[in-house]
């Protein structure tokens, strides 16, 4: 690393000319290779395609269609230029370690090692296909407004349930690793990077070829099965569900890296004084998700991997008629799937609890046993995940056991309630905007986890599984948990961000409008899968009508909260553009000690941390690092305490 | 950054807050507990149709009861301190750093710890043989919770298929009916499989839902009650009519079973001759997989 050492923060040579620029590598590049791979290579599974066909008696082109996934992937990621520096350096040329931060905002439209930049492109993207699923998630409400399939043709209603799910899924699991993630652990930590930063630019642009991969599945017939994928339907599926199985094995790779590059970040690039006990929450948060997206996404690659051969080269991995089980898979996609689930909740931990301190104006109140909380999620969330095949026709002795591992988790969770509360003991609470969404997570969080109770235990969970009811619960616990959670996040650092301001009173009028509406919307859900409505239908009892169109109105509300807050960030960010100065919430945690928006390379000299960052209302607290003064030999590098790397 | 604020709180010391809440608490479970108990409680399904759903029912009642306490608690919690400790006006003033007291922290966790163990017992006692609750739910070939007379129960095969459901009767020549009707008051044993892919047999009256996976018995038992007709959807997705997957079941008296199905072994006399003979599961010829 010393041989390429970075240029010193200050000195940002002239970005070239847009004609030298349209020759190099990035987005452009990326999408027209991208397309040229996918004809090629599908034309060349068209070719294996006819042998096999020659011996299997199938007319099936899954063949054609995942080599082509796999050659627009290639293609991709050569146009992005992913692969120029491995290159570089096997032919034993000199390859730039920081890449893309000289072309001034195209930097935002090809491979950058900037990770406040790879975080904006990954708060983009996930803006952009959350709003994708939203979407979809309208049109199902409207067509639930009848009682049977009407407007939607039901194999498109059955794409746009799929489609919704997977979507939301995919993008949700990245939705705060990736965005908020790689902005602040660096921040958080005292680091001018991320420990892979090639890495982390790969993952962003995995992510965002996988959202369009998936919403290519309309073009290839769609695909039924939902985002679980269960086997013998996804089989004999048409095209669109290799579309599925693509784009999530590259959400899959796509979260391990995420997951590996912020542990090794977390624990190799920690600034001095950042001892384990000083580390901000939310950092453990991005932790105890990531360990979770280590261990779970290969399973589910496997899984997928497993399914591709399935379609295409005739194997039987899920096939019973044929030696195979429909079980292997449940049990694979249930082992990614429930942490998965987790991964879809930590992060919300992590951003709430590190939010109300600040707003609470007070220390966090046990912050120890609050990162044992989020251990203790992880770890038990790897053995619960038979509570999904409950009456599925597993050995009936073993549902006691995951019945048991399903409740305990409610103690780890409780314990984030625990902290909560002893937080706002005796507080100075002020409701600002993020402030609301976080005390709404606690509300929402909590109507989750109790359903959760009804769902764990088998007796009741005999009318619960597969219904509304489970439809209802997760929505809680994901939308008003973890979309909560993170909204509130983006309304409390979008200003370090960016440098600009968000408008409050537009803020307030979409947190109240979607907090009212989010709860009209599920909370009757509840109802109607007691009574009697399963998932993922288009018909139902016409005794239900009513309370459907009111949750498709309430549903409709909500959307249009949504809507608002896109209008808060248009207005503000791109329109108003008001600066929001280097600390607005007069935090103490150290990405609030930096200038908004934060410079390139974060930090002149590597500060030296003095506590956690939670000492709110302690009589002569010391800053929460020495920041020093700068030292930099002129035009050379910045000196470190650490040596000096970056 | 903010000076230290004073404590300038008019609400008193901690322990009238802690005392304050706690009342409000209890208030509140005095009022809204039998409310979910005796007024919400006989709402809840999935109601008496059976033997399994009116255990399920109870477990329903139970769950809400022993949850109610808990979403008091933090709502209260919430509700008084986002109320009391609130901060208005432009000035940002600090609270006292209280620490966290790892006296509060142990009872927390043997509290919960002591709820969790409680739930799981109980949900256990609804598994044991001896229990009919958790026998409604799919439990595989070889089914744990069952009644003591499991092999004199009236065998049913359910079979499902994109996209209806038929039921075979072992016990009556192998007969195979597109309706199902069942006697009232007798243990009935349901095996569930399928011919293509997952589906899952939900009779929501009956309190059954037992998935019905490609080369797999899934047994559950039920015992009916009442004299009346129950829903019978499809509750795991199975493809382009999942949602019209439904039908609905009959429960009648047993001498009225016994004309039905007479009935049905003369009527469906040629279809049976046409099956294949009884079996737990059976495999489609694979030619039949589909493109």
């Amino acid at each position: 690393m010393s041989t390429t050492e970075s240029p010193p923060p200050t000195a940002i040579t002239k970005a070239p000319r847009f004609r030298e620029q349209l020759i190099g590598f990035h987005l452009l590049w990326g999408v027209v290779l991208a397309a040229l791979g996918y004809f090629v290579c599908h034309w060349l599974g068209t070719k294996i395609g006819n042998h096999i066909k020659g011996q299997t008696a199938t007319d099936q082109d899954d063949i054609a269609v995942l080599l082509g996934f796999l050659g627009a992937t290639l293609g991709w990621l050569i146009g992005l230029g992913f692969f120029n520096y491995p290159l570089s350096r096997m032919m034993g040329r000199p390859a730039s370690l920081i890449e893309g931060e000289e072309y001034g905002v195209w930097r935002y439209f090809r491979l950058c090692t900037d990770h406040k930049v790879v975080a904006v492109q990954y708060f983009v993207a996930v803006l952009f296909f959350f709003g994708v699923g939203g979407l979809n998630a309208m049109l199902i409400r409207g067509e639930l407004t009848s009682d049977n399939a009407t407007f939607i043709q039901a194999g498109n209603y059955l794409t746009l349930v799929s489609l919704h799910g997977t979507m939301m899924l995919m993008m949700m699991s990245a939705g705060v690793l990736g965005p908020l993630g790689n902005y602040l652990v660096p921040l958080m930590i005292g680091a001018r990077r991320m420990a892979f930063p090639r890495v982390e630019s790969l993952t962003l642009w995995l992510t965002v070829l996988a959202g369009f991969m998936l919403i290519s599945a309309i073009f290839l017939g769609g695909f039924p099965t939902g985002w679980t994928g269960y086997a013998p339907l996804s089989v004999e599926a048409r095209a669109g569900m290799d579309a599925y199985l693509f784009s999530f094995a590259l959400i899959g790779i796509s979260l391990c890296l995420v997951g590996l590059n912020i542990i090794a970040t977390v624990m190799t690039m920690r600034a001095p004084g950042l001892y384990w006990n000083r580390i901000p929450v939310f950092v453990w948060g991005m932790v105890t998700t990531s360990v979770l997206a280590v261990l779970a996404a290969p399973v589910l690659f496997a899984a997928l991997y497993m399914a591709a051969l399935d379609r295409t080269v005739e194997t039987t991995f899920f096939l019973a008629s044929n030696g195979g089980s429909p079980f292997l898979w449940y049990n694979l996609f249930w082992f990614f799937g429930h942490p998965e689930v987790y991964i879809l909740a930590l992060p919300g931990f992590g951003i709430v609890l590190e939010i109300l301190p600040v707003f609470a104006r007070k220390p966090l109140w046990g912050y120890r046993v609050a990162v044992a909380g989020m251990f203790g999620v992880a770890l038990l969330s790897f053995m619960v995940w038979q509570h999904h095949l409950f009456v599925s026709g597993i050995n009936a002795n073993l549902r006691p056991f995951y019945m048991f591992t399903t409740e305990l988790i409610s103690i780890p969770t409780g314990i984030i309630f625990l902290i909560g509360m002893g937080t706002l003991w005796r507080a100075r609470i002020r409701f600002t905007v993020p402030m609301l969404f976080c005390l709404a997570f606690f509300f929402n969080f909590l109507i989750g986890g109790l359903s959760g109770v009804y769902l764990s235990d088998v007796p009741s969970n005999v009318t619960t599984h597969g219904s509304y009811f489970v439809m209802a619960h997760f929505h809680y616990t994901i939308m008003g948990g973890l979309v909560f959670a993170t909204i509130g996040g983006f309304y409390y650092w979008l200003p370090k961000i960016t440098g600009f301001k968000l408008n409050e009173t537009l803020g307030k009028i979409h947190f109240w409008m979607m907090f009212i509406f989010f709860n009209l919307t599920f909370f009757p859900l509840f109802a109607a899968g007691l009574l009697g409505m399963p998932r993922r239908v288009s018909s139902y009892n016409p005794s239900l009508h009513g309370l459907n169109v009111f949750v498709s109105i309430s549903a409709w509300c909500l959307g249009l909260s949504l809507l608002v807050f896109l209008a808060n960030i248009v207005w503000t960010q791109l329109l108003l553009r008001e600066p929001a100065g280097p600390n607005p919430w007069l935090s103490k945690s150290l990405e609030w000690q930096l200038p908004s928006p934060v410079p390139s390379y974060n930090f002149e000299r590597i500060p030296v941390i003095n506590s956690a960052p939670y000492s709110y209302g302690i009589p002569d607290a010391p800053p929460v690092a020495d920041f020093g003064t700068p030292a930099r030999l002129p035009g050379g590098p910045a000196i470190t305490p650490e040596g000096g790397v970056l | 950054m903010s000076a230290v604020g004073a404590m300038t709180d008019g609400a008193g010391p901690d322990v009238r807050h802690g005392r304050r809440i706690l009342i409000i608490w209890a208030v509140a479970n005095v009022i809204f507990v039998p409310i979910v108990i005796w007024v919400l409680g006989p709402h809840i399904p999935p109601y008496d149709a059976s033997q399994q759903s009116t255990d399920q029912h109870n477990v329903n009642v139970v769950l809400s009861a022993l949850a109610t306490p808990v979403l008091l608690m933090i709502w209260v919690y919430f509700g008084y301190s986002i109320t009391v400790f609130r901060q208005r006006g432009p000035e940002v003033v600090d609270g006292p750093p209280i620490e966290g007291d790892p006296r509060i922290q142990v009872t927390w966790l043997a509290a919960t710890t002591v709820i969790v163990i409680a739930l799981a017992v109980y949900g256990t006692v609804g598994l044991l043989p001896s229990s009919a609750a958790g026998a409604g739910g799919g439990q595989g070939p070889n089914p744990l919770s069952k009644p003591p007379n499991a092999a004199s129960a009236l065998q049913v095969q359910v079979i499902g298929q994109q996209w209806l459901w038929t039921f075979r009767w072992p016990g009556y020549g192998g007969v195979q009916t597109p309706y199902l009707v069942l006697p009232v008051n007798r243990w009935i044993a349901f095996h569930v499989t399928s011919l293509d892919v997952s589906h899952s047999f939900w009779a929501y009256e009956l309190g059954v839902k037992a998935d019905a996976i490609p080369g797999n018995d899934n047994v559950a038992f039920v015992r009916p009650t009442q004299l009346r007709s129950f829903q019978i959807r499809c509750a795991e997705l199975c493809g382009l009519w999942h949602g019209h997957m439904n039908t609905t079941g009959q429960i009648v008296s047993q001498s009225a079973f016994d004309t039905w199905i007479a009935q049905a072994r003369v009527r469906y006399q040629g279809v049976t001759q046409q099956l294949p003979p009884y079996s737990h599961v059976y495999y489609p010829a694979p030619d039949q997989r589909a493109g």
